[in-house]
C-alpha cells in the first residue's frame, strides 16, 4: 500500500509501484452484487454498516499479527490470548469508574471507553513484551516450535486469566449512550458500530501514515521484504521486531476491548474463537501486507453479513468458501508481501 | 532389545530376521530397557484391566486410553513425522464418532449398519483431507495450520447446528449391536472370577482394533513411506530436489493420519454408546493431543503411548490430588486458584512449553537418552 500517492492516471512511465486496484474493487463489487439479493436498500445500509463495524474489529485484531509474520517470519498462534487480555482489562477500569458507564453524559461515556482502550493496551503491551521474551524468542526460525510454543503460551495464560478472574463469563455493559441506533428514515445503524467504525478507520490511516511516511515505517517495510539487508545496513532488526510485536499486542489488546463491548460478554475464549476469523483475513490478505489484512477483514465481514440474511445455513462455511476463492485466485494471497 | 550394538541405528530396511516381535513392531524396537518396561507394563495393564479391577471407572479410562493411543500416534504421524501442524483433527475423531452414532441410530443396532456407518465415515474423511491438503499444503505448509483450524471450527459448528442429522449440542445416543450390550453372556460361568458380558466383549473391541491400527502405523512410519516423510521434515527443499514430491506425500501422510483418527472416533462413540460435540470435535481437545504428543514424545509412535496414558491418568487422577494441595493452601491470596482443581491444563501447558524447549523428543527422547 506504499503507493497510496501515486498518479492513478498515470501510465507506467515513472519507476514506481503500480497499484494492484484489483482487490480493492471487489468491495464495492461485493456490495453491489449483494444488493439485488438482499432487496430493500435500507437493510442493505444496515448490513453494509455492520459489516464494515465487524470487519474494523477483525482488522484492529489482525493488523499486528500479520506485521509481526511479515518482519519476523514468526508465526504467533497465541495473539488470541492478548484479544481476551484486552478484553478483561477493561475490569480494571469498569470496576473502579463505574458510575460513567452509567452516566448519560456522552462525553463521560466515550472518556470511559478512551480510558478502557488506554489500560487495556498497556496491558497488552506489557503482555506481549514478556510473551515475546519468554515464549517465542527462544524459537526463532523454526515454524513448528513457534505453533507449537505459542500454543503453550495460550493455553497457560489463558488458564492464568481464569485463575485471576474466575471460570465464568462475566457480563460488562456498553455505556449509557453507545446503547441504541441512529435512525435515517428506514435506515437503522447502531450507534457502537458506527464507533467501531471509526476507530477502526483511524487505526488504519494512522498505520498508514507511520509506515509510509516515517522512518520507522519505512524500516519496517523494509525489514518485511528484506530483513537480512536492513540488518546489513547497520539497523537493529531484532529490537525493531520487539516493538512491532509489543504494538501488534497492544492492537490486539485494543480490538479486544472494541470486541468485548460488542459481545458484552468477557470469556478467556473469545480471543480464539476470534482468531479463526484472524486466520483467515490474514491468508486472504497475503501473510505480511497491512492493506491485505484491511481489505480481507471487510471482505469476510461483509460476505459473513450477506450471506447470513440472504441464507442463514450458508453462513457458517461462508468464511471458508471466501477463502477457498481467493487462494484460487492468488495463491499467496491478495497482496502478497513476505517472499518467504 | 535384541538389535546388536555395532548398529547404533536402525537403519536397516532388509534386515528381517529378529523375530516375531521384531516383525510386529517393525523393527522399531523402544531402544531402552525402561522404555520397554513401560510400554510393556501399559501393554499388560490394558490387556487386563476387566480383570484385574472391578466397577466401571476403571475399565472406561483403559477404553479411553486405547482410543487416545490411536488418537495420539495417527496426530504424530503428521506432527512428528511430517512435521506439519494440523488443527483439524478432532474433526476427523468427530467424523468417526458421528458416522457410527447416526448409522447405529437411524439404521437400528446391527453390525452391517456400524459398518455402513464406518465406511461412510472412512470415505468422508478421506475426500476432506484430500480437500484440505491440497488446498492448502501446495501453497506453504504454515497455510496448513491456519486453515485447518478454520476448516476445523466450521466443522464443529455445522454439527451442533444441523441438528435434525447430528443431534446438536446434545448429540446422539444409540443401541450397540446385541452382542456388545452389557446384558449379553457369552458364557454362563464367570471367567477368572469376572463376567464375560457384552461389555467386557465392547473392550475388547476396542482394544483390539487400537492395538492394530497402532501397529499399523508403526509399519506405515517404519516404511520407505515413513522415511521419505521424515527427509520432507528434515529439508523440503532437498527432498523435492531429490524428486520426491512434497505435496503428494504430505497429503498422503494427512489422509492416512485422518483415517486413523476416523477409526478412533468410531471407536470412542462405539464405547461410550454417545456421540456428541464435547467429546469428539471441541478444541480442547486438539489441545489435548497436542499435550500428549508433545509430552509424550514427537516423532516416535511410542511417546503416543506414553502421552496418552500419562495424560489420561492425569486428567482422572491428578484434579484429586491437586484438590488436597488447594485445600491445604486455603488462606493464601491467589495461590488456592492456582492449583485449584480445575487449573490442572495451567501446570500440563507449562509442561508442555518446557518440553518443547528441554525435551523436543519428550518422555521417549529422555529415556532413549538415559541409556546412551
Amino acid at each position: 500500500m506504499s503507493d497510496m500517492a501515486a498518479p492513478s492516471s498515470a501510465p507506467a512511465e515513472l519507476p514506481r509501484a503500480k497499484t494492484d486496484w484489483l482487490p480493492l474493487l471487489l468491495i464495492p463489487a461485493l456490495g453491489l452484487l449483494a444488493l439485488p439479493f438482499v432487496g430493500s436498500p435500507s437493510t442493505w445500509v444496515t448490513l453494509t454498516v455492520a459489516g464494515l463495524a465487524m470487519g474494523m474489529m477483525i482488522f484492529l485484531m489482525a493488523s499486528g499479527l500479520t506485521l509481526v509474520f511479515g518482519l519476523m517470519d514468526i508465526i504467533n498462534f497465541g495473539h488470541g490470548v492478548f484479544i481476551s487480555l484486552g478484553a478483561y482489562a477493561t475490569l480494571l477500569v469498569l470496576g473502579p469508574l463505574a458510575g460513567w458507564a452509567l452516566s448519560d453524559s456522552i462525553g463521560l461515556n466515550l472518556a470511559l471507553l478512551g480510558l478502557c482502550i488506554l489500560v487495556a493496551m498497556g496491558v497488552t503491551a506489557l503482555a506481549g513484551a514478556v510473551f515475546e521474551r519468554v515464549i517465542v524468542r527462544p524459537v526463532y526460525g523454526s515454524h513448528l516450535k513457534q505453533i507449537l510454543v505459542t500454543m503453550g503460551g495460550l493455553i497457560v495464560t489463558e488458564q492464568l486469566i481464569h485463575a485471576i478472574w474466575g471460570a465464568s463469563p462475566i457480563p460488562i455493559p456498553l455505556p449509557q449512550s453507545l446503547r441504541g441506533a441512529f435512525v435515517l428514515g428506514d435506515i437503522v445503524m447502531e450507534r457502537y458500530r458506527v464507533i467501531a467504525v471509526v476507530i477502526g478507520l483511524v487505526v488504519f490511516m494512522g498505520m498508514q501514515l507511520i509506515l509510509n511516511r516515517t522512518r520507522i515505517g519505512l524500516l519496517i517495510r523494509a525489514g518485511v521484504e528484506n530483513p537480512e539487508m536492513v540488518e546489513a545496513l547497520g539497523y537493529r532488526i531484532r529490537r525493531l521486531f520487539v516493538s512491532v510485536f509489543i504494538a501488534g499486542s497492544a492492537l490486539a489488546g485494543l480490538g479486544g476491548v472494541m470486541w468485548a463491548f460488542y459481545r458484552q460478554t468477557l470469556t478467556a475464549g473469545m480471543g480464539m474463537e476470534v482468531m479463526v476469523l484472524v486466520f483467515i483475513v490474514i491468508i486472504i490478505g497475503g501473510l505480511g501486507s497491512v492493506g491485505g489484512c484491511f481489505v480481507g477483514s471487510i471482505l469476510v465481514a461483509l460476505v459473513a453479513n450477506y450471506v447470513g440474511f440472504i441464507e442463514p445455513k450458508l453462513a457458517l462455511i461462508s468464511n471458508i468458501l471466501v477463502m477457498a476463492l481467493v487462494l484460487v485466485w492468488r495463491p499467496q494471497g491478495l497482496f502478497p508481501v513476505a517472499r518467504r | 532389545m535384541t538389535s546388536s550394538p555395532a548398529l547404533p541405528l536402525p537403519f536397516d530396511e532388509t534386515r528381517r530376521r529378529g523375530g516375531l516381535l521384531t516383525g510386529l513392531l517393525s523393527s522399531d524396537l523402544p531402544r531402552s530397557r525402561a522404555l520397554s518396561f513401560i510400554l510393556l507394563a501399559i501393554f499388560v495393564l490394558l490387556a487386563a484391566t476387566p480383570f484385574l479391577f472391578s466397577g466401571s471407572q476403571p475399565v472406561g479410562t483403559a477404553a479411553k486410553i486405547c482410543v487416545f493411543i490411536v488418537l495420539v500416534a495417527s496426530y504424530d504421524l503428521l506432527l512428528g513425522y511430517s512435521g506439519i501442524v494440523s488443527f483439524a483433527h478432532t474433526m476427523f475423531f468427530g467424523i468417526g464418532g458421528y458416522g457410527i452414532a447416526i448409522a447405529l441410530e437411524r439404521m437400528g443396532p446391527t453390525w452391517s449398519s456400524a459398518a455402513i456407518g464406518l465406511i461412510a465415515a472412512l470415505a468422508l474423511s478421506a475426500v476432506l483431507a484430500i480437500a484440505i491438503g491440497l488446498l492448502s499444503l501446495r501453497v506453504r505448509a504454515i497455510f496448513f495450520s491456519m486453515i485447518t483450524l478454520a476448516v476445523a471450527t466450521a466443522a464443529a459448528v455445522l454439527a451442533s447446528q444441523l441438528s435434525e442429522i447430528t443431534g446438536g449440542e446434545d448429540g446422539l445416543s444409540f443401541q450397540l449391536p446385541p452382542a456388545l450390550r452389557p446384558a449379553f453372556r457369552l458364557f454362563s460361568e464367570p471367567v477368572f472370577g469376572t463376567m464375560i458380558n457384552g461389555r467386557l466383549l465392547a473392550y475388547y473391541l476396542v482394544f483390539v482394533v487400537s492395538l492394530l491400527v497402532f501397529l499399523a502405523l508403526l509399519r506405515i512410519v517404519n516404511s520407505p513411506f515413513g522415511r521419505v516423510l521424515q527427509a520432507i521434515r528434515e529439508n523440503e527443499f532437498r527432498a523435492e530436489a531429490l524428486g520426491y514430491r512434497v505435496v503428494a506425500y504430505r497429503t498422503a501422510a494427512s489422509v492416512i493420519s485422518a483415517l486413523a483418527a476416523t477409526i478412533a472416533g468410531a471407536l470412542m462413540a462405539l464405547w461410550l454408546r454417545y456421540n456428541g460435540p464435547d467429546t469428539t470435535l471441541s478444541f480442547s481437545i486438539m489441545i489435548d493431543i497436542l499435550l500428549m504428543v508433545v509430552i509424550g514424545g514427537m516423532g516416535t509412535m511410542y511417546g503416543a503411548v506414553i502421552g496418552a496414558a500419562l495424560f489420561v491418568l492425569a486428567q482422572s487422577y491428578l484434579q484429586v490430588l491437586m484438590g488436597a494441595g488447594s485445600a491445604a493452601l486455603a488462606g493464601i491470596p491467589l495461590l488456592p486458584n492456582l492449583i485449584h482443581p480445575d487449573r490442572w491444563l495451567l501446570w500440563l501447558g507449562a509442561l508442555f512449553i518446557i518440553s518443547v524447549y528441554a525435551f523436543p523428543g519428550g518422555v521417549v527422547g529422555r529415556l532413549r537418552q538415559g541409556k546412551s
